[in-house]
């Protein structure tokens, strides 16, 4: 998968989507479920808007000073005996993976959850190789078995499909015979999975945050699957965004407290695993050879930019947990496999205008992200900020409301201009007008009242009155 | 205490009453009040639509208008947080910075100013039945007010008020958000109206024409039975 995975129209995709009365409880229902949590788990930790700031402030420092903790990383890791890779673009870390995995002779390869192993398309480019790729994470191994369905929530994969569903596919594909009790579908998905990690000669991961100091990469998970695709495997492959890094162990533990309450309302998830290097001496288990590719793919193109806040994102989704309009629409709805506000900020500056300028005005910029972004993110402000750019220098705005917009900055800064439109308002709007409400617009107010009852123009404004009552200044 | 009204460009058209009620309430606190002529809108809708330039004029005029007052006081959380983001919007516009600081400083929602400000709860307001309060996103989350008009509703007479189902939740307004993406406003309005029918409050009560234009406009469209009043109605009322 790459990060487009959708040819059809936003708007064909909304509808497709909000049709969806199963992926729209599901998503209600987790919404819910995770609000509740966060908030407790926030309140419980206590000072949550300090460890908030000082989250931002530690994601804001390792961003300013990007160049030397990259450095710093690479040549802790190294020395502990790994390889480092860094790769310019979407293809050069695929390229590098499929390489190595080639010189191993490997032909099975287990995954751990990764989103930016789907952004650079790597499971693709794997297969069309000839290797064998099986995802652990039980959320991904759902949406691979189902011939390959789009994650919907980067931390959640499947989170549009309810338990009927997976015990469906799960029927097709793996012969399943019982019930949908979640207990006795993990369990059938274990026994699958545990044989493949058995047989497997490479391991992928993803990475929560590498550790500069000492050259670790890190994985919080909750099924542990990750921690067998690290400690199986002769190689193990890592893969990370080049902006996930922290200073040392002590950042860290601040980053792991704000990244696991504010993805699933947990003080720690069940694993937080730091690994660093290859097997040593003596060490029971462990990878022969580690491999860190260190993804750009765009991002070096946002540092310095009025963007640059984004990457400081930890993946936890706090954002897309609270997001009115993900609510309804599902993560399908962005054609991004990174959905929700960040997704809306994140998809066009990774992918261009042309696939996502419409996600930046999937929003009414109620600030409800904003205010669940653990590392403060102004994520509705970065919105609005694409909104500009689209509109402004893009000028991919049709031309009737860039003429509304230019009229609206004329009309509404002057109040003689003003005063004879509102009042001329109120008798052009009369023969819509029934019960003082106006149930059938004309031009640009169907497409409110197509939807909703819009109220008449009052006869008498607030200021006639005004002035009448006082005789206002 | 003399109080410039920033009554909004919808308020004006559409909900004279309502900010004949916000007028009433004021003055019976004592306010001495004004109606700066030359208002017309914050700038908002081409704001957040992206047109930053376009509203700029409309930004300055306001800044303008207001420019003598004490204190500006409007019905609007989402219009008093737009007044609050002018110095950000002008930071690097020598001639308008300040001033646009000046408005922003003075500038209060209504129901923050009688809080904050008068330090006044109990209005004299008698309103007799249930209510529920949908707080607005803008109002709540970035201007901050959050507490008052708890507070005053809870002083209402009569009223008994029964918390909103997911009332976090937007309601789906958005400015042009809900004509540009109307399917997605419908589904957000719909699961609003029917939190709402879920208390069985006679009255949803809110602090901005827009949300309640948009809620009681899909409400009265789908038959559902609730009368949308602005705070200011409910503070006004003695039955």
């Amino acid at each position: 998968m790459s990060m487009k995975f959708s040819t059809k129209n936003f708007a064909d995709r909304t509808k497709d989507n909000i049709s969806d009365e199963f992926m729209r409880q599901a998503v209600a229902g987790a919404q819910e479920r995770l609000h509740g949590r966060r908030l407790d788990a926030a309140e419980e930790l206590g000072n949550w808007e300090e460890w908030r700031s000082h989250g931002e402030e530690i994601r804001q420092h390792v961003l300013e000073n990007l160049d030397y903790y990259l450095h710093q990383l690479s040549e802790n890791v190294a020395q502990r005996g790994g390889h480092v890779f860094f790769a310019k673009t979407a293809e050069e870390a695929s390229n590098y993976v499929r390489e190595v995995i080639e010189k191993k002779d490997g032909k099975k390869v287990v995954k751990s959850k990764s989103m930016v192993t789907e952004e650079i398309n790597l499971n693709a480019v794997l297969e069309e190789a000839g290797c064998e790729v099986i995802e652990t994470d039980l959320g991904e191994y759902i949406l691979q078995i189902d011939d390959h369905d789009p994650p919907s929530h980067i931390v959640a994969p499947a989170l549009h499909k309810n338990r009927e569903q997976i015990r469906e596919v799960f029927e097709d594909k793996l012969d399943y015979k019982n019930t949908s009790k979640p207990e006795e579908l993990a369990l059938h998905a274990r026994e699958k999975l545990r044989q493949e990690f058995l047989a497997a000669d490479i391991g992928i991961t993803g990475c929560n945050f590498a550790i500069a100091e000492t050259g670790s990469i890190s994985l919080v998970t909750n099924e542990g699957n990750a921690r067998l695709v690290s400690a199986l495997p002769k190689t193990q492959i890592t893969v990370m965004g080049m902006e996930r890094i922290v200073p040392s162990f002590e950042e860290f533990e601040v980053l792991v407290s704000l990244l696991t309450r504010s993805a699933v309302g947990q003080k720690l998830t069940s694993y937080v695993t730091a690994l660093t290097g290859p097997k040593g001496e003596g060490d029971a288990d462990g990878p022969e050879e580690f491999h860190l590719v260190i993804v750009d793919n765009g991002r070096s193109e946002i540092l310095g930019t009025e963007f640059q806040s984004i990457l400081q994102c930890i993946r936890c989704a706090a954002c897309v947990n609270v997001c009115p309009v993900y609510r309804h629409i599902g993560g399908h709805s962005y054609g991004s496999i990174y959905s929700g506000p960040i997704g809306a900020v994140l998809s066009p500056l990774l992918g261009g205008y042309d696939d996502f300028k419409e996600l930046p005005f999937a929003s009414t910029l109620c600030g409800a992200c904003t205010d669940a972004c653990p590392v403060k993110i102004p994520l509705h402000e970065l919105l609005h900020t694409h909104r500009q750019i689209i509109v402004e220098e893009e000028g991919r705005a049709p031309i009737s409301e860039r003429l509304a917009m230019k009229a609206f900055g004329i009309g509404a800064s002057s109040n003689p201009l003003y005063s004879m439109g509102s009042k001329a308002a109120s008798t052009a709007m009369k023969p819509f007008t029934k019960n003082e409400r106006i149930s059938k617009g004309p031009g640009p107010l169907k497409e409110w009242t197509d939807l909703r009852e819009f109220p008449a123009v009052g006869n008498t404004r607030f200021r006639d009155w005004f002035y009448d009552q006082k005789g206002g200044k | 205490m003399k109080v410039s009204l920033f009554i909004t460009c919808l308020v004006d058209m559409f909900y004279a009453h309502a900010g004949k009620d916000m007028a009433e309430v004021l003055e019976r606190q004592g306010c001495e009040l004004s109606f700066p002529k030359g208002q017309v809108c914050c700038g908002q809708p081409a704001y957040n639509s992206g047109y930053v330039e376009n509203s700029k004029s409309a930004m300055k005029n306001m800044i303008k208008t207001f420019e003598g007052a004490e204190y500006v006081v409007t019905p609007s959380g989402s219009c008093a947080t737009m007044f609050k983001m002018y110095p950000e919007i002008f930071a690097n516009d020598a001639r308008w910075k300040d001033k646009a600081q000046a408005l922003a400083d003075k500038t209060y929602e209504f129901t923050e100013f009688l809080v904050d400000v008068l330090k006044v709860e109990d209005v004299g307001a008698k309103l007799t039945g249930k209510g529920t309060y949908h707080p607005s996103c803008h109002m709540t989350r970035l201007l901050g007010v959050k507490e008052p008009p708890k507070k005053l509703l809870a002083q209402v007479e009569g009223l008994e008020m029964i918390p909103l189902p997911n009332a976090h939740n937007c309601c789906g307004f958005g400015g042009t958000f809900s004509v540009k993406m109307g399917d997605i406003s419908e589904q957000m309005v719909d699961e609003k109206v029917n939190s709402a029918m879920v208390t069985e409050a006679d009255y949803l009560i809110g602090a901005d024409c827009g949300c309640l234009m948009n809620i009681g406009g899909r409400a009265e469209r789908t038959g559902k039975k609730i009368r949308v009043m602005h705070i200011a109605e409910v503070l006004n009322s003695r039955e």
